[in-house]
């Protein structure tokens, strides 16, 4: 295949993959814009300024998923690098097995596990509450993270730790000193890429938050359900924003890489 | 590698892995394991009086729950199939330099970060009946109204929902070969052209076998994905029969709380299939 059939090919794909996006932009900036016009006949950036007002639910919710997607990917980095470092550091009798447990919560669907964790936190009285929420996006993002992580950590010289233990350094300074600026990279890629996954997730913040605790995705099907579509679009653009920033900031790091587990589920 | 092992476990070596590993694995354990064993229960009918096999009777006596199961198989087949099919060419296309290639490449990995209810809506609106696809197609003089477009949207063949999946994992699945592609690179192909493979034979018989592996599993987690999400097809789907997830989801929020063993029992059914795809596709891993 020649250059010039490529580029065609290429452009035909990426025009594919683009196309739900136009619609979705569209509605953001118009007013009453329905079959059979192609484009709004009205532009406006009124759907943004309703969006903000006062009395909307878009800020709040806004508030809500930053805050939870936050707390999550923290908790998932907290708990994931020293695993990730465990599992790609070290050989050891059922760390198959353990790569498996760890997988399970990849690839078992969200409904599966939420109704039965919806049990589980109804006894502890994690339902209906943020800190039951940032709990729970914990199955999807720690596998996640531990992952990363233990890719990160495959390719790590802990040679460096040894030199700096017989230099006299204490655990601790080896830990701040050399292990942590070695996989900052790794790190971060993991903790955006955790954020996002949290970020995007609908059936395990609706099974456990119960509707009380309302995320940027359930306010967007709330607002298109009822028939806002100009401020579904204004959610759909907020919610495409964060994704946008962390790929510019680390397409250059993932190329050749590939984003291990996928993306946002 | 070998060498760096063993001084880590010196250095480290005042534990073990398994004491890093014990946060993680006990919050994956309570969570995910759980979830599953009260799920387990649950259909089973405890909390409600004793243990029954009454909500497992009534799910898999129920045509209903088999019809939700067929369709639901049928999208994350077709979805799998569309994907890894697409993805391979796509990933085969970008491989190769052209003009363009850096900047197609990075589109290319947008959609990975793209929240599925914000593609799914997207998918409604650009494919539904009076979408904007059919609007181009009015504005082309191609249909009359509405009615003349496709149901694309929430028919019965579930093409929307199928759309959707196929549209959000050729980036994933692209991608993820594109990874294995660079790191197999040109010498295997190029050996077996210069033994008089024509390129598509090199590619068939070298390149893709050497994919296989890496195609099956990032396959196993899009069908796991498609089979078992809910938001997709709650939106883009039909009502009767609605895919397994949603009928989960009904019989889980029906006012009438006998219900909700069967809900259970019915998560049950997609954590099974989805427990198979991983014991085919990942068990036994090197």
């Amino acid at each position: 295949m020649n250059a010039r059939a490529r580029m065609a090919l290429g452009a035909l794909l990426i025009a594919a993959l683009m196309a739900p996006l136009v619609p979705l932009a569209l509605w953001s900036v118009a007013r009453g814009w329905f079959f059979p016009q192609i484009l709004p006949a009205t532009w406006t950036f009124e759907p943004w300024m309703r969006a903000f007002a006062a009395r909307s639910d878009i800020p709040g919710a806004l508030m809500t998923t930053t805050c939870i997607a936050l707390a999550a990917s923290a908790l998932a980095l907290l708990l994931g690098i020293p695993a990730g470092r465990a599992l790609g550091l070290y050989r050891f009798r059922g760390k198959t097995l353990v790569e498996l447990a760890l997988l399970a919560p990849v690839i078992v669907p969200g409904i599966a596990v939420g109704l039965g964790i919806h049990g589980v936190f109804l006894r502890l009285g994690l339902t209906n509450s943020a800190l039951g929420v940032v709990l729970v996006h914990l199955v999807p993002t720690l596998p996640y993270v531990v992952f990363v992580m233990s890719g990160v950590f495959a390719n790590y010289d802990a040679e460096a730790e040894a030199q700096a233990r017989s230099l006299g350094a204490k655990p601790l300074q080896v830990l701040w000193h050399v292990m942590l600026p070695a996989i900052a990279p790794g790190v971060m890629v993991a903790g955006l890429f955790a954020f996002l996954v949290s970020w995007s997730q609908y059936i395990l913040t609706l099974t456990i938050g119960g509707g009380r605790v309302v995320t940027l995705p359930l306010l967007l099907y709330a607002q298109a359900g009822a028939g806002r579509n100009d401020q579904a679009g204004v959610l759909a653009m907020l919610s495409l924003a964060p994704g946008l920033v962390i790929l510019a900031l680390v397409a250059r790091q993932l190329a050749g890489r590939g984003m291990t587990i996928g993306g946002t589920r | 590698m070998a060498g760096s092992r063993t001084s880590a476990t010196e250095v480290i070596g005042r534990g073990h892995p398994w004491l890093s590993l014990a946060p993680a694995l006990c919050v994956i354990a309570v969570l995910f394991g759980g979830g599953l064993v009260l799920g387990l229960a649950g259909s089973f009918g405890m909390g409600r009086g004793g243990w029954s096999l009454d909500a497992w009777a009534a799910v898999l006596g129920e045509g209903r729950v088999w019809r939700s199961l067929g369709l639901s198989l049928w999208i994350a087949f077709a979805s799998t199939a569309l994907s890894c099919l697409i993805g391979l060419g796509a990933a085969l296309l970008l491989r190769r330099r052209f003009p363009g290639q850096g900047l197609a490449r990075l589109l290319f990995q947008i959609n990975l970060t793209i929240p599925h209810a914000v593609g799914a809506l997207g998918i409604l609106w650009l494919l539904s009946q009076s979408g904007f696809l059919a609007r181009i197609a009015g504005g082309a003089g191609l249909i009359d109204g509405p009615a003349g477009f496709p149901a694309l949207t929430q028919d019965r063949h579930a093409i929307g929902i199928i759309a959707h999946y196929v549209w959000k994992e050729v980036p994933f699945i692209g991608l993820i070969l594109l990874a294995n592609m660079q790191s197999i690179g040109d010498d295997p192909e190029a050996a077996a052209r210069s033994l008089g493979a024509s390129p598509f034979a090199a590619m068939r018989l070298v390149l893709l076998p050497l994919l296989r592996p890496a195609l099956i599993r990032a396959g196993a987690i899009v069908f796991a994905f498609s089979f078992g999400a809910w938001e997709v097809p709650v939106l883009l789907g039909q009502s009767s029969p609605p895919a397994l997830p949603v009928l989960a989801w009904q019989r889980f929020t029906d006012p009438d709380l006998a219900a909700r063993p069967e809900a259970m029992a019915i998560a049950m059914l997609i954590a099974l299939v989805s427990a198979l795809l991983i014991r085919a596709a990942f068990a036994g891993r090197s």
